[in-house]
């Protein structure tokens, strides 16, 4: 089923396949080092700045026995001798067995999976897709609240630019999730993620209020304001810091409330609430290797 | 009484009929009849009945494309398409948006991969009416301004 297949976008996936995955992470969880991936190399192509997904990829690969190659600036390539994305990866394929790529162009990656003929997975680009996050985020959902059905899950920062929210939105709504969008009017999560909730008769709230919607939530997903993906700097002024969570909200949610970021974070939420029992952000970056070992090993064929 | 004919009937070729008049020009540059060198006939802000102006083109010696068909979808979704042999229509086409259209819309997303490389466009139609249509590659949505590669 996953043999050879691309990476591309969370809605290339339907309910039972990102089901398959969780599922499939979840025997990953070991940290223990396995040779099942031996004699196999990744090339990371990260035409972007990226720390967490970079790593993470790398570290998945290493603890399965694979090797790694890559760069993590497109400065040191022929990418700035001019060569097109199409030769780029028709070179890089000769090399390895699965690509992972970041592009701040969006539709690179889907691009580079029609030049390549080995296994492409996304790892961003631009304000479009970055799926192995979504996969990570669904699995942190999984793991800390025993089920992805019927939560209260609330969205809190930049839903208008941010694309973790967007695809979010979209993979929890195979699961009867009950939406809660906390954001400033300019900020909204824009109306087609909602027409595609109004489409499959899920319920949603807007409100521009944490407050107001705090106690009924089971999951909280907070994002930062990200200054990179607004045209104008006048306007990110106007709403950075709009957001800062700290523990004066304890008494405003419910006592196993789980509050995610996909990091890094800023201002938004407070390191005070680092120690408490709701904050599972740094969890969450963790769960990037059982899922992105998983990654590997489904489209390499090492599992079924 | 007859009813006049606007423009002339042709002997063999195409005519397309209810092209909303203010697409006329675009269906023009689609059927590239600037560079044809048959008899074109081209009446537009004709009253229709449904569509309130309309536009008729008819090209002599010309059987369209399937591909030429798919662009017309875009801009005229309700036109119909007349093959003519010796003044008779032998074949009436409905014109009919494909599930895909490749390489006939351009990407509005100035951060689309398909404006930074020399890329065919690929969209996919979510809507027929009235038009949404979806890049394959950066995912966005459009439904207005659809603009033609």
């Amino acid at each position: 089923m996953f043999k050879n297949r691309d990476i591309l976008s969370i809605h290339d996936f339907s309910k039972k396949e990102l089901l398959h995955i969780l599922a499939t992470a979840k025997k990953f969880e070991k940290r223990d080092k396995i040779d099942l991936l031996k004699g196999k190399i990744l090339a990371t192509l990260f035409f972007e700045p990226s720390t967490r997904t970079r790593l993470s990829f790398t570290s998945a690969m290493e603890q399965l026995g694979g090797q790694v190659l890559g760069f993590a600036t497109p400065g040191v390539t022929s990418v700035k001798k001019g060569e097109t994305l199409w030769d780029t990866i028709k070179m890089t394929e000769q090399y390895v067995d699965v690509i992972v790529m970041r592009n701040p162009i969006e539709g690179a990656p889907r691009l580079a999976s029609e030049a390549a003929n080995v296994p492409v997975i996304n790892a961003g680009d631009g304000a479009n897709q970055h799926p192995t996050q979504t996969m990570l985020d669904l699995y942190t959902i999984q793991k800390t609240k025993g089920t992805l059905d019927g939560l209260n899950i609330g969205m809190l920062g930049d839903l208008k630019y941010g694309r973790t929210v967007h695809s979010l939105t979209t993979a929890l709504s195979h699961f009867k999730t009950n939406f809660f969008f906390i954001a400033p009017n300019a900020l909204q999560i824009p109306d087609e993620y909602l027409e595609e909730l109004d489409k499959k008769g899920l319920k949603y709230t807007k409100t521009a209020k944490l407050l107001d919607v705090s106690k009924k939530l089971d999951v909280l997903y907070v994002t930062r304001i990200q200054q990179e993906r607004f045209p104008d700097p006048l306007e990110y002024n106007k709403y950075k810091g709009v957001y800062k969570l700290d523990k004066s909200l304890l008494e405003h949610i419910k006592p196993d409330l789980k509050i995610m970021h996909p990091l890094p974070r800023v201002d938004e939420i407070s390191p005070e609430l680092d120690e408490t029992s709701h904050a599972v952000y740094f969890e969450q970056a963790g769960n990037g290797i059982p899922v992105r070992k998983a990654l590997l090993a489904l489209v390499l064929g090492k599992v079924e | 009484m007859k009813k006049e004919l606007k423009i002339s009937a042709i002997k063999n070729g195409t005519v397309i009929d209810h092209i909303p008049a203010k697409n006329a020009f675009k269906a023009a540059e689609i059927l590239n009849l600037k560079g044809n060198n048959n008899v074109v006939s081209v009446a537009t802000n004709l009253k229709s009945k449904n569509h309130g102006k309309k536009c008729i083109i008819k090209i002599g010696q010309k059987v369209l494309t399937e591909d030429e068909v798919n662009k017309i979808a875009i801009i005229a979704p309700e036109a119909t398409v007349n093959i003519i042999e010796e003044y008779d229509v032998k074949q009436k086409i409905n014109v009919n948006l494909p599930g895909s259209i490749d390489n006939v819309i351009k990407c509005l997303n100035p951060q689309c991969i398909t404006n930074k490389e020399r890329v065919n466009t690929k969209f996919s139609v979510i809507e027929k009416k009235p038009l949404k249509v979806k890049c394959n590659y950066c995912e966005r949505c459009f439904s207005k301004d659809i603009e033609l590669v």
